[in-house]
């Protein structure tokens, strides 16, 4: 069963240049316990989707089931409760914390707002810390002491404190150090085995999804362009995008490296103010045809369980 | 000869690249200078912020080659000093606090760090390039592209303000600019991040200087425009010859881009490798830990990335023996009193390590 569903999300925003389609026609499921990555570049929506699942960006039309409830409509006291299911972890976890609260209240504040009694969140805070591997007397310090790792390993204990299903991993190592974004990349799949918490990892290092996603979904100018399992995305891409983008990403391995056949994609991402009509790759794809600027492709299978919105594949 | 000469090493190990005209031409070039008049050669550079805190050495005793048309990948993570080492070489350091306080760099055999300020201004732009990371604030926002460019050229160069606007059009097509003839009456904030690169590309380029300093040119872009800046860094660099030192915390990039690398820790050359060799057989812990810890696309999937326990001690709290002894699983009570010096286990390889320095 789907812990997560979406289905023909739209998120839109007005702004003086005109309507901007960040997110155009999404649907997606995620299973209980699975890690599903989101990638794509900059610009594309990505983060957009994982703010509109949080409801943190109003969603124009579509619904987002969550464990059995469509969440886009709910307001109030519903919302919270909801919220209580679905958590996420940010990229700047400095800019995520209070930096005149306590670490320990920052933690605590889930708890508070759920209505916990002093000792039990007192207790809870202590639990959460040591498991995201932080010292007991973190508590009554400030997010200022403590370098960025440490930082996003609190901004995780948050994220865990009412034990969620599904925790929305913002770019969660990308403002982090080689050595030290392995360690918080091992700390999320510890946590995923011990507590069974599925994530959506949103990410533009296509080296650190493939390393931590279960199935990958690629996405492009707002529109999800291929989704399959994450042996298949890397071993066997389907669509031209995804092929570009792991041709584009570099090889921690000089021989490989040099060895790949690797044509790079040219031009830039054309802007979501006016997306082009038809499919939104055409203008940069390396085998468009006149139809692709008309028709606009649907996802379809492609095999292997896979699905890839392209006229050609 | 190539065998013990780091910097024949990997041009030798790639016939197909050395072969081609440009590569030919310049080894020639390289030949009648003598070798003693390499591009780019830093010897015992050291680099000490003064704080209130105390002086701190963020750059202790770094030395590094760069022969012309070639690669050099310095990689490290926040804090071990790669961007000050940049930073002194092309003598830009926020004085106070850092100072370069010993050491030379040589630019085509001319030490350059006795030099004023003047002669400096003249050197940089015209013999020696820099790129950094983020394109934007490298640019003046209120001057056009062609402004921005047509000011390193009449700088450095006799060219009239007519010849100016020719060459940053040409300059402009040579770094890929889309649409290059309209970019030049551009603002930069009408430019993508992309764009704005090739435009400091662009400037860096516009007197064909013998060195290239790029600190995280790619870190700022996507993966597609990241691909496409390296993919013409390379091209510049092989019909042009320059000697490039690239700094970067991606072990990515240097595999793409390097031919010999030279890892930096608190400070410290703490190893260096062609960039084959290093990937291969690293040798400090510390390398072994950085390639543990990048995940490699394509690869059976480990269950668990190596990681390396803590973090990049502070400057002010370095240790007293080895800077990476706290971190590393292979420390020894002697790595913890005395700092290892570099030795040279094989032929160009260099690494400062008690525990594996014998062989």
């Amino acid at each position: 069963m789907s812990l997560l569903s979406l289905s023909d999300v739209h998120v839109r925003f007005n702004t003086a240049a005109g309507v901007v389609q960040a997110v155009n026609g999404v649907s997606l499921d995620l299973a209980v316990g699975e890690t599903l990555g989101l990638v794509g570049e900059s610009g594309c929506g990505k983060s957009t989707l994982g703010k509109a699942i949080m409801r943190l960006v109003p969603v124009a039309t579509g619904a987002i089931v969550v464990d059995g409830t469509d969440i886009a409509p709910l307001q109030g006291e519903a919302l919270t409760a909801m919220r209580r299911k679905v958590q996420m972890i940010f990229q700047d976890p400095y800019g995520s914390l209070n930096p005149r609260s306590t670490v320990g209240r920052s933690v605590a504040q889930p708890m508070v707002i759920a209505g916990w009694a002093a000792r039990e969140t007192a207790e809870r805070v202590d639990t959460l810390l040591s498991w995201v591997g932080l010292p007991a007397d973190a508590k009554q310090r400030y997010p200022h002491e403590f370098s960025g790792g440490q930082r996003q390993r609190i901004g995780i204990a948050r994220a865990l404190a009412l034990s969620p299903k599904l925790i929305i991993c913002d770019e969660p190592v990308s403002a982090l150090d080689v050595s030290v974004r392995a360690q918080v990349i091992n700390l999320l799949e510890d946590l995923k085995s011990r507590f069974g918490v599925s994530y959506l990892f949103i990410s533009h290092d296509l080296s650190v999804v493939e390393h931590i996603a279960d199935r990958v979904a690629v996405m492009y100018l707002g529109t999800l362009v291929e989704v399959g399992g994450r042996d298949q995305i890397w071993r066997n891409p389907q669509h031209p995008y995804t092929k570009a983008l792991l041709a584009a990403a570099p090889i921690a391995n000089p021989k490989a490296a040099r060895a790949r056949q690797r044509t790079v994609l040219q031009g830039e991402l054309p802007s979501p103010i006016d997306p082009p009509p038809g499919c939104p790759f055409h203008s940069r794809c390396p085998i468009a045809q006149e139809r692709c600027k008309a028709d606009r492709p649907v996802l379809r299978p492609v095999g292997s369980g896979a699905v890839a919105a392209c006229h050609f594949v | 000869m190539q065998e013990t000469d780091p910097l024949a090493g990997p041009r030798a190990a790639r016939p197909a690249q050395a072969d081609d005209a440009g590569g030919s031409r310049f080894t020639a070039t390289l030949e009648a200078r003598g070798p003693a008049r390499l591009p780019l050669e830093v010897e015992n550079l050291t680099t000490t912020l003064f704080t209130r805190r105390g002086a701190m050495k963020a750059v202790d005793g770094l030395s590094l080659k760069v022969g012309a048309g070639e690669t050099v990948a310095l990689v490290g993570e926040s804090g071990c000093g790669k961007s000050l080492s940049a930073l002194s070489i092309m003598r830009l350091l926020p004085d106070p606090p850092a100072r370069v306080v010993g050491g030379a760099v040589k630019l085509n055999g001319r030490d350059i760090v006795p030099v004023s300020e003047e002669t400096m201004l003249d050197i940089r732009g015209r013999e020696i390039g820099m790129i950094f990371q983020d394109p934007m604030s490298s640019l003046n926002p209120v001057a056009t592209v062609e402004k921005q460019i047509a000011e390193v050229l009449t700088t450095h160069t006799d060219l009239g303000r007519g010849q100016a606007r020719a060459r940053a059009h040409e300059l402009l097509e040579l770094v890929g600019m889309p649409d290059a003839g309209r970019r030049l009456d551009a603002y930069p904030h009408q430019l993508s991040g992309g764009m704005c690169q090739r435009v400091v590309i662009a400037m860096a380029i516009a007197c064909s200087p013998s060195v290239l300093i790029a600190d995280e040119p790619t870190t700022a872009l996507d993966v597609t425009v990241q691909a496409q800046v390296l993919a013409l860094l390379k091209r510049l660099q092989a019909d042009g010859g320059m000697a490039m030192l690239f700094i970067t915390h991606d072990l990515g990039v240097v595999a793409e881009t390097a031919d010999r690398v030279v890892v930096m820790y608190a400070g410290r050359k703490v190893e260096e490798a062609s960039v084959d060799a290093l990937f291969e057989t690293p040798l400090h812990p510390y390398t072994v830990g950085l390639i543990g810890a990048t995940p490699v696309p394509g690869a059976e999937r480990a269950e668990r990335l190596a990681d390396i326990p803590g973090m990049v001690p502070p400057l002010n709290t370095l240790p007293h023996g080895c800077a990476f002894a706290p971190r590393c699983k292979r420390a020894m009570p002697r790595c913890l009193s005395e700092k290892p010096e570099l030795t040279e286990p094989a032929p160009g390889r260099l690494v400062a390590c008690f525990a594996t320095g014998r062989y």
